[in-house]
């Protein structure tokens, strides 16, 4: 295919045999490590499946999903994943409603108003953001945000989702904001021209015509915003108290996916059924990230193809 | 950009799961350090040797300051330790990449089995005492609880400071985690064999934690090893008898456990030098010192 015309032309070219030979070589070395990452998605995958086979096979998929208690030592040992898939999908949820307002009007303030210098300044801020370790962030969250949350709320306790997803929003700003200015930038100038052309203003440009233009680009950024809180461990470890109960409001305590997975691997009996089990959340989350991020690239994708440039 | 990211995403998955994997075979990095082949020539005069120690949290610091005081003793001796968890450390032992497994809790049928299944037969040594205080928050009025009524406040029957003598106050139930053999123990000592954690408790990843969301709310109450505990908590007595290193020493409190460690049959000379030494004053003084009771 590719290799072979690419070969012929370097003939044609008159290069000796080793360098087309190290050219095929490299080429054949690239192409490999693109299909690497698609054969190591895909051996996680079997990974996951075959350690949580045991679980599968002994306690069932079904009763695993919709179970309710979540007691994993006990002599009478049940694995229901249904508060801690809810517990997850709790805090992300509050993470969403922290990080898609902000994240995505931060973006179209940089895109569309904001001067170049201020801009690269921004975003490089906001880099760094993203570099700053999810402990650092647990932390913060644990000495300011539990006793805050507690007291305006008037709570028992201030290890909530709702302060666990507070600061999983903020850490998922840097997904959202800098996914959200890529899509607007990417939308073509002559129509900021035609819009403010007709005698729109630049506020009226940017929310009538920029925004709903990028706004499959804007909605995988919130996506992939999604992906990240949900994937989340160490924060929402140190924040949400983790009691795994059915979750009713923001206001309690949650035991997410993730939070189980990383507390408990530890101490299981290797191979075990626990050992199983918590391999069996594994794939759950794995599955959902991994539909989050298709969906999400879909998206750009036909966003991508609409404003080619 | 965005086909880049999902590379990215899958890499760190993959070696996160590459982690699991390697923790799930047992060869863990310390197969390739060189200093694993922990057998020794047995050496009249000098000992000589290496050791891998690797398993629970809660052993981790005792563990450390044990071998660093041994190597100083011993310069010929090179002791690793590394936590994990006990059911990391006697998996470990399980797959012969250690010498001694360090656990919280005993070794359970299941993982017997799986060691006899590999040729590995784990022998039991106590090596510690560790009592589990009972900690409120200092402004609470509450200073004695019965096992009776901390069994109840736990499985979640009782849920106000008021029915054992306090304010009018919703208790905040605070537990380690259920990875924890502090946990696994508790739930045997208070809880009883087959009933459950109220599904409220919060559970959290360490003793700190626990220690500082009990010094930060008045309607907490939780649980915390003897070695963590601090001077802002207050400790409730529970039976009558305050948690300490000498009521968990003579046995009148109710609340303490054995720590141990696991080696594979019959004890190499630098490992049972070891071993003698910790169990002798000088390895007992270090468990004192750190907080958990010396077993005699």
């Amino acid at each position: 295919m590719a290799i072979s015309t690419d070969t012929k032309r370097g003939r044609a070219l008159g290069r000796t045999a080793s360098r087309r030979a190290t050219e095929v070589v490299v080429r054949a070395l690239v192409f490999a490590c693109g299909w690497l990452a698609i054969v190591i998605l895909a051996a996680i995958a079997v990974f996951l499946l075959t350690n949580g086979l045991r679980s599968i096979d002994e306690v069932g998929l079904g009763t695993m999903l919709t179970g309710t208690s979540w007691y994993p030592t006990s002599n009478n040992a049940q694995f229901g994943f249904l508060p801690l898939i809810l517990g997850s999908l709790f805090v992300t949820g509050v993470a969403l409603v922290v990080s898609v307002p902000v994240g995505v009007g931060a973006a179209v303030y940089l895109s569309e108003f904001a001067g170049r210098g201020f801009k690269e300044v921004a975003k490089s801020v906001v880099e760094f953001m993203a570099a700053v370790p999810s402990v650092v962030y647990g932390l913060i969250g644990v000495a300011v945000l539990i006793p805050w949350v507690r007291t305006t709320f008037q709570l028992d306790s201030g290890m909530t989702a709702l302060t666990g997803g507070i600061v999983l929003g903020v850490m998922s700003i840097p997904t959202v904001l800098s996914i959200s200015e890529d899509a607007l930038h990417a939308v073509p100038e002559s129509l900021r021209q035609a819009s403010l052309a007709l005698g729109n203003t630049r506020w009226q440009t940017t929310y009538k015509v920029v925004v709903p233009a990028a706004s499959s680009g804007i909605f995988a950024a919130v996506m992939l915003g999604l992906g990240r809180a949900i994937g989340e461990t160490m924060a929402v470890l140190m924040l949400t108290g983790n009691a795994a109960v059915m979750p009713t409001g923001v206001f309690e305590s949650v035991r997410t996916m993730t939070g189980t997975i990383a507390a408990e691997m530890g101490e299981v009996v290797r191979k075990g059924l626990h050992y199983s089990a918590l391999f069996s959340v594994g794939l759950v989350l794995f599955a959902m990230t991994f539909a989050i991020n298709l969906a999400a690239d879909l998206v750009l994708e036909r966003q991508r193809k609409r404003w080619r440039r | 950009m965005n086909r880049k990211r999902i590379v990215v995403l899958g890499l760190v998955f993959a070696m996160l799961l590459g982690v699991f994997a390697l923790a799930g075979c047992g060869k863990t990095e310390d197969t390739t350090d060189g200093t694993t082949d922990g057998t020794t020539e047995p050496v009249a005069e000098e000992l000589t040797g290496a050791i891998n120690v690797e398993g629970s949290d809660t052993l981790v610091n005792v563990a450390g300051a044990w071998a660093d005081a041994f190597m100083t003793e011993n310069p010929g001796v090179m002791i690793s330790v590394k936590g994990g968890g006990s059911g990391t450390g006697i998996a470990a032992l399980i797959n012969g990449t250690v010498d001694f497994a360090d656990a919280s809790r005993e070794i359970k049928d299941e993982e017997i089995q799986q060691a006899s299944d590999n040729g590995i037969d784990p022998v039991e040594h106590r090596v510690a005492i560790d009592g589990i205080a009972i900690v409120v928050n200092s402004g609470n009025g509450v200073e004695a609880l019965t096992m009776d009524q901390l069994g109840k406040i736990y499985r979640g029957e009782i849920t106000n400071w008021k029915d054992v003598g306090g304010a009018d106050k919703a208790i905040v139930l605070l537990s380690r985690d259920s990875s924890s053999g502090t946990y696994e123990y508790f739930k045997e000592a208070v809880v009883g064999k087959d009933a459950e954690y109220a599904k409220e408790a919060k559970l959290l990843p360490s003793n700190q934690a626990i220690a500082d969301e009990v010094k930060a709310n008045d309607a907490a109450i939780g649980y915390i090893g003897l070695g963590y505990l601090t001077p802002d908590v207050k400790v409730v007595a529970v039976d009558g008898v305050k948690a300490s290193v000498e009521t968990a020493k003579d046995g009148s409190y109710p609340i303490s456990r054995y720590l141990y460690m696991y080696s594979n049959g019959e004890l190499s000379d630098v490992m049972q030098a070891y071993l003698d030494w910790i169990l002798g004053s000088d390895g007992q003084k270090i468990v004192a010192d750190e907080g958990f009771v010396p077993l005699q």
